[in-house]
């Protein structure tokens, strides 16, 4: 089996007196789609903010391409070549597509912002991906459609050539066709051999499209299984008892969890 | 740290072709004009001025109504000495209004701007006359006090986290104190220093404006010229050629016409001439095209304009938020040291009393009529000049047709009032239609 390009092992994150995750392995291998699933407060967003730097782990390590990295916030995430795609897509409304795709990155010439450059870059990205709904790279993210936003999230991390995405529920808010468009997108980041991390409610998104799975109970990693192995009910039951037959968390330790 | 990542991305720039190979044009890859012809793209301006987005037209009207209006109530307006007194008038405020656009871009308020402006001027005043410093070094302390107070706001807002608005109100109340404290009660300051002074009160020679005119409209022109060509060879989004020529057409009208106006001689005695341009109006044309050039050609202005759009996503995106807070706080303090210094050289003195008042009202009333949004990642720094020329206009016309004060004031928070309120309203309509 190949390395995981992303690792984290023994991960502890408590806010206040409320732990949220305890001693969570995680393992992202390139080329695959593991698919995070998990209950209401399980801590999976709280998991994709610590691998994305916002949320400072408490403890355990967090290893990128096998060797032990110190992430002190976005930047450096970045820096490593992760990409964070959140539910709520973290878009200006203000800016434009092109302006939102490089924020915070923007390509300086001369100290001025590169904007001939920028705006070629962010449309080979969008043709990359097929994108058709678009009018205007320049028009500005206020006037998209929910798809469309989603699409201009994941164009962001296709655009800085990334090897590890998170996508945060990214099909929860889209209809039919955008969710075809977008789980079509995931396999094919992988395809191009990134580490593609899927967080998702939907287990009809999750068997179609991820090769992996891992389970989260209330803050424990329950199970980590290949898609092909188990099927939607071992998962659902995964995701709400912790356990499903001799899958999961022992059952002493899942009702500690309680 | 930014640099090496923009040759990163350059490395990778050369993948990126990869994308494109693969993948038939999508419609978006023809998007290289968004108006085709001219008037497309009047008529896509007046759908997005139906839509809210109206930027600074209400002003650009709302100036022109009160041209005529005061045009026609005092013969006296029109005339090139009060539309040169204008000018100078005008020259604190929009100076004034251009720093509290940056706060107004993050959402924030100053309130205690104008008073910092007053202790700055205090500074300036003393330094100067008391202990006898050079002229620029005397600006120079009271600009430095000014970018102190700014600081001092711009920490206590983002690391404590307490609302600019208390924040700044309580500095508001504190620099009067201090401003009291440094001048005397009740005193003032005579500022008689010649160049100080003869900021607003000496005009640059005729030929020299004449020549900074034309000046500024070839470069403008050029320039726009020149960014026309590189996009459309470049294949980028661009407006028509005619929306272009038309932009080209209104600088050099303003800044010939004005020239035109301010070089006529103005004089009310016979025996000595007045004309030329005031040395204001070159600083404030100054000020407004750094500050232009750095919130719309410099990764710190795209981060200001991110942070008031949208501070999480500004946060995610690696953007130091608290850094750029801080250093919006900075930037309109120490404008409000400039435009307290300005308005110390109009009136020729410092006062208890430089910078309360209506000060910071008429300021964040240009800033708002100019069509700066109070909710934060909608404005520019000409939005603030042209509402500084309309509020500095209301003042002058409503001092020539001798009104009492409380019609001033009346009338002014009216108007502040009205631009807040179509400020407000054009939001609703915008995030109605989709705009932004």
């Amino acid at each position: 089996m190949t390395e995981p390009i992303l690792e984290l092992r023994g991960v502890n994150k408590s806010f206040g007196v409320v732990h949220v995750l305890h001693d969570v392995d995680f393992q992202v291998y390139p080329g695959e789609v593991t698919a995070l699933v998990g209950d209401n407060g399980a801590g999976k967003s709280t998991l994709v903010k610590a691998i994305a730097g916002i949320h400072p782990i408490d403890s355990g390590s967090y290893l990128f391409e096998g060797t032990p990295v110190t992430v002190n916030g976005p930047n450096d995430v970045a820096a490593l070549g992760i990409e964070v795609v959140y539910q709520d897509l973290a878009l200006c409304d203000n800016l434009d597509i092109v302006e939102n795709m490089f924020l915070g990155r923007e390509v300086r010439k001369r100290g001025m912002l590169d904007e001939a450059k920028m705006e070629t870059l962010a449309r080979q990205a969008l043709a990359s991906l097929s994108v058709r709904t678009v009018k205007s790279v320049r028009q500005t993210v206020a006037s998209l459609s929910g798809g469309q936003r989603q699409t201009v999230a994941i164009a962001k991390s296709v655009l800085w050539n990334s090897k590890v995405v998170l996508l945060d529920e990214p099909t929860a808010a889209l209809g039919v066709a955008q969710t075809r468009q977008v789980i079509d997108l995931v396999r094919r980041l992988a395809d191009q051999g990134l580490g593609v991390v899927l967080i998702s409610h939907n287990m009809a998104d999750v068997f179609e499209v991820a090769d992996r799975i891992c389970a989260l109970y209330l803050g424990r990693v329950a199970a980590e299984v290949r898609a092909s192995e188990v099927t939607h009910g071992q998962v659902v039951e995964l995701i709400t008892a912790g356990r499903s037959g001799n899958l999961g968390l022992a059952p002493t330790q899942a009702a500690q969890s309680m | 740290m930014n640099a090496d990542k923009s040759v990163h991305i350059d490395a990778k720039g050369g993948d990126m072709t990869t994308f494109k190979s693969d993948l038939a044009e999508s419609d978006f890859a023809i998007d290289a004009q968004s108006d085709a012809t001219f008037a497309d793209a009047v008529r896509g301006y007046i759908r997005r001025v139906r839509g809210g987005d109206m930027g600074s037209l209400p002003a650009i009207l709302g100036l022109l109504v009160l041209f005529v209006v005061f045009g026609f109530a005092n013969e006296r307006f029109l005339s090139a000495l009060n539309l040169a007194n204008l000018v100078t008038q005008a020259g604190s405020i929009c100076v004034l209004a251009m720093g509290l656009v940056f706060v107004l871009l993050l959402g924030d308020i100053d309130l205690s701007a104008g008073v910092a402006g007053g202790v700055a001027a205090c500074v300036m005043a003393l330094t100067v006359v008391n202990f006898q410093w050079p002229w620029w070094a005397a600006i120079l302390a009271g600009v430095a006090c000014g970018a102190l107070i700014g600081l001092a706001i711009g920490v206590l807002r983002s690391r404590l986290g307490i609302p600019s608005f208390v924040v700044t109100l309580a500095f508001f109340l504190g620099l009067q104190g201090v401003t009291l404290k440094l001048i005397g009660e009740g005193g003032s300051v005579r500022v008689d220093n010649p160049v100080i002074r003869g900021l607003t009160i000496d005009n640059l020679p005729v030929t020299a404006g004449w020549v900074c005119a034309l000046l500024v409209a070839v470069a403008f022109g050029a320039l726009e010229v020149y960014r026309y060509r590189t996009k459309v060879t470049q294949g980028l989004h661009h407006p028509p050629l005619g929306v272009v020529a038309a932009r080209i057409g209104a600088v050099a009208v303003v800044a010939l016409g004005v020239t035109y106006v301010l070089s006529l001689n103005r004089s009310v005695n016979p025996n000595i001439a007045i004309r030329g341009i005031p040395y204001v109006l070159p600083l404030v044309a100054v000020l407004l095209i750094v500050l232009t050039f750095v919130l719309t050609r410099t990764a710190y202005g795209r981060h200001v304009y991110a942070v008031g759009g949208n501070a999480e996503a500004a946060r995610r995106a690696g953007i130091r938020v608290d850094r750029i807070r801080v250093s919006v706080f900075v930037v309109c303090s120490t404008l409000a040291a400039l435009s307290g210094i300005i308005a110390a050289s109009y009136g020729g003195k410092v006062s208890a009393s430089s910078g309360a008042g209506n000060t910071l009202l008429y300021a964040v009333g240009a800033a708002v009529i100019g069509g700066t949004s109070l909710f934060g990642g909608k404005g520019r720094a000409v939005d603030a000049v042209v509402g500084g020329v309309v509020v500095a206009t209301i003042a002058n016309g409503l001092g020539l047709l001798n009104q009492s004060s409380y019609i001033n004031f009346l009338v002014t928070g009216g108007v502040l009032l009205l631009a807040a309120s179509v400020d407000a309203v054009s939001r609703r309509r915008r995030s109605a239609t989709g705009l932004s």
